[in-house]
């Protein structure tokens, strides 16, 4: 039995209002959301998969294709766009060679502007992989990328 | 930061408590007013205190709380359900973030509350799925509440049973609106629909459904330990209590502030604020986030409270409030708030899905120096269609953020169409580079790296940078060792 229906075993109701925590399950579990595993979603609650994809896509949350091994988030909120967000993020285009909702050649990086992650306090901020990086200046991502890539090895 | 002007009534626990441990909540008479409300007073009795008190929805709206609730008292229905709106997508806020990490029984007890005010035996926390730290707090709340008994069946011997069931919300601001975050609860598109009908009579599966946002909650527990004519005697004839707001932007103190409402922007700001930035120039304060406006200098003397703000073109929104200075362009902003409703409107009603689009390309073409004085009157007569025929909230706020500028700051918009300058050098089509005479020691560098020939000058001889030749590259500026080269 695959990941996919391992997890879609765990609800015990079939119903339409469970098709949001189901979608948030799978994406949890593989990282995003595959072609395969909205079929099955699918064929297990009796919906069309473009139903799904309707739903899916209406959601910020919700990506179609594998994230990197680190998956930067730039905030873009309010506070974080007054103190240049903006430079920050095309600092990094310039060393990761992407844009945003992209993924690195390596498979490595991954990026993604978030309208907010709601630490204003601390703006500018950024995060990998969860890990928020706060009051952050363009100079300082080159170290950032660099240490990071350091982790992985 | 402690000052006298705050008064913490909603962050009341929040940093002085352990949230992972209810009994720490209990001894600062935690689960008090539930107990009281449910030993002593009738359904009616306990609604009306909460309109007594005058508390009105702090999600946004200001809708008093307590009609709400009688509302969803009076509908008739075998099974109701209690929401909690913790879906904070307004970029700049984050102050629901902070209560349910910092204090979340004060939230799961009013849900209680409510849900024997209302006759409801099942409440649901609709919560940002990025919020990781809220949501473990949440659950370890929820799992020793019941541990204690007060969740679950039969709270507290009374016969009344209520519990908690967390749901995750899945990124989309316009779920803040109660229609469209009980359509993404049953699995649909966040989309809003027409009210009425209410919340209130179908809802959440068609049910009656009371939606409240985490600050709302927050409030209420103490309302009840400290009564109803406690709570109306903080704040304006029309506004009552305190309110959150997240102060951010270029102030010297940031962070979360809880003043009573009907205090001026001037305390906020520069009492509790600390001043600006590096000593400069006061120029406006947004507040509302995407739905909010910019208010300016005359603002500053304004009691803010719910009708006061909408009365100068803002509102209260979730309570961001972001501080600019003389180098923040107005026009930019407007249309950095554009970006964001563009993206998030639902695409439902015409009106915002198609005019939002248009406004930001206005405000685009005017950033980029191609806009004229007619575009002006666009805008204005556009947001004002927008504002009056979309069909939910965001749509009939989303204008704000450019009317508000265009009130305040119309001359700033002149200088973009007419003098085709950004007055504070932010929108980089309209600034040009320009060589510093003073600096430029004539090295030459910039010449050489200039790909189109736009400098000119002799060796040893401050340079020249002919803007009709130049394509703004930017090479030069990074070539110059001397600081001599600027953008303005």
């Amino acid at each position: 039995m695959g990941k996919t229906e391992e997890i879609l075993n765990q609800f015990h109701q079939v119903s339409r209002d469970v098709l949001i925590p189901m979608l948030q399950a799978v994406q949890d579990e593989c990282g995003y959301l595959s072609e395969e595993a909205i079929e099955k979603i699918g064929s297990h609650l009796s919906l069309p998969a473009s139903k799904i994809y309707g739903l899916a896509t209406f959601y910020n949350q919700f990506r179609f294709a594998p994230t990197g091994k680190f998956h930067i988030q730039v905030c873009n909120g309010s506070a974080c766009h007054l103190d240049h967000s903006i430079s920050i993020l095309k600092e990094l285009f310039k060393h990761l060679g992407i844009r945003d909702g992209e993924t690195t050649r390596d498979g490595m990086f991954s990026l993604e502007v978030l309208a907010c992650i709601g630490a204003c306090g601390q703006s500018p901020v950024i995060a990998i992989n969860g890990v928020y990086y706060p009051k952050v200046k363009a100079g300082m991502i080159k170290d950032i990328l660099e240490i990071t890539k350091l982790k992985s090895s | 930061m402690v000052n006298k002007t705050q008064i913490r009534i909603a962050l009341r626990n929040c940093g002085l408590i352990n949230p992972e441990r209810i009994e720490e909540y209990i001894s600062e008479k935690g689960y008090m007013a539930l107990g009281k409300v449910l030993t002593e007073m009738s359904q009616e009795e306990a609604v009306n205190i909460i309109i007594d008190s005058g508390l009105r929805g702090r999600g946004g709206a200001g809708f008093p709380t307590g009609i709400k609730w009688d509302y969803a008292r009076k509908s008739v229905s075998d099974q109701k359900y209690v929401v909690c709106n913790a879906d904070e997508g307004d970029p700049g806020a984050f102050m629901d973030r902070s209560i349910l990490e910092g204090d979340p029984h004060s939230v799961l007890e009013a849900m209680a509350i409510c849900g024997y005010c209302i006759g409801a035996d099942k409440g649901l926390v609709y919560i940002r799925a990025e919020y990781p730290l809220a949501i473990e707090r949440l659950n370890i709340a929820i799992t020793q509440a019941r541990e204690f008994g007060l969740l679950g069946d039969d709270i507290m011997g009374s016969g009344f049973s209520f519990d908690i069931e967390i749901r995750y919300g899945a990124g989309a601001f316009v779920c803040g609106e109660e229609t469209a975050l009980i359509h993404s609860m049953e699995g649909e598109r966040g989309e809003p629909s027409l009210k009425p009908p209410f919340p209130a009579e179908s809802g959440y599966l068609g049910k009656p459904t009371n939606v409240n946002n985490v600050e709302t909650l927050a409030n209420i527990p103490v309302i009840y330990l400290k009564g109803a004519d406690w709570f109306s005697g903080i704040g304006t004839e029309k506004s009552k209590g305190t309110k959150v707001f997240a102060l951010a932007g270029k102030v010297n103190n940031v962070g979360l502030i809880e003043v009573p409402m009907g205090t001026t922007l001037r305390e906020v700001i520069y009492e509790i604020g600390g001043g600006i930035r590096e000593g400069k120039k006061f120029k406006a304060v947004q507040t509302g986030g995407p739905s909010g406006g910019c208010l300016t200098e005359k603002h500053l003397d304004t009691p803010i409270d719910y009708d006061n703000l909408i009365a100068n073109g803002s509102m209260m929104g979730s309570g961001g409030m972001i501080v600019m200075d003389e180098d923040n362009c107005m026009v930019s902003i407007a249309k950095f708030y554009l970006d964001f409703t563009v993206e998030e409107s639902c695409g439902k009603c015409a009106p915002c899905r198609i005019g939002n689009k248009r406004l930001n390309e206005l405000l685009g073409r005017i950033c980029e120096g191609k806009g004229t004085e007619a575009d002006l009157d666009r805008l204005r007569n556009l947001g004002e269609v927008i504002k009056d025929t979309s069909l939910c909230g965001l749509g009939q706020s989303s204008p704000n953020p450019v009317l508000s500028t265009l009130d305040n700051f119309y001359d700033e918009y002149i200088s973009h169409v007419r003098d085709k300058k950004c007055p504070s050098g932010v929108c980089k089509d309209l600034m040009e580079y320009f060589i510093i005479e003073e600096n430029c020691v004539g090295c030459t560098a910039c010449a050489r790296a200039c790909p189109v020939g736009a400098i000119t000058g002799e060796r040893k001889e401050p340079h020249l940078i002919n803007p009709e030749i130049c394509i703004m590259c930017g090479a030069c500026m990074e070539k110059c060792k001397f600081d001599a080269v600027i953008l303005k």
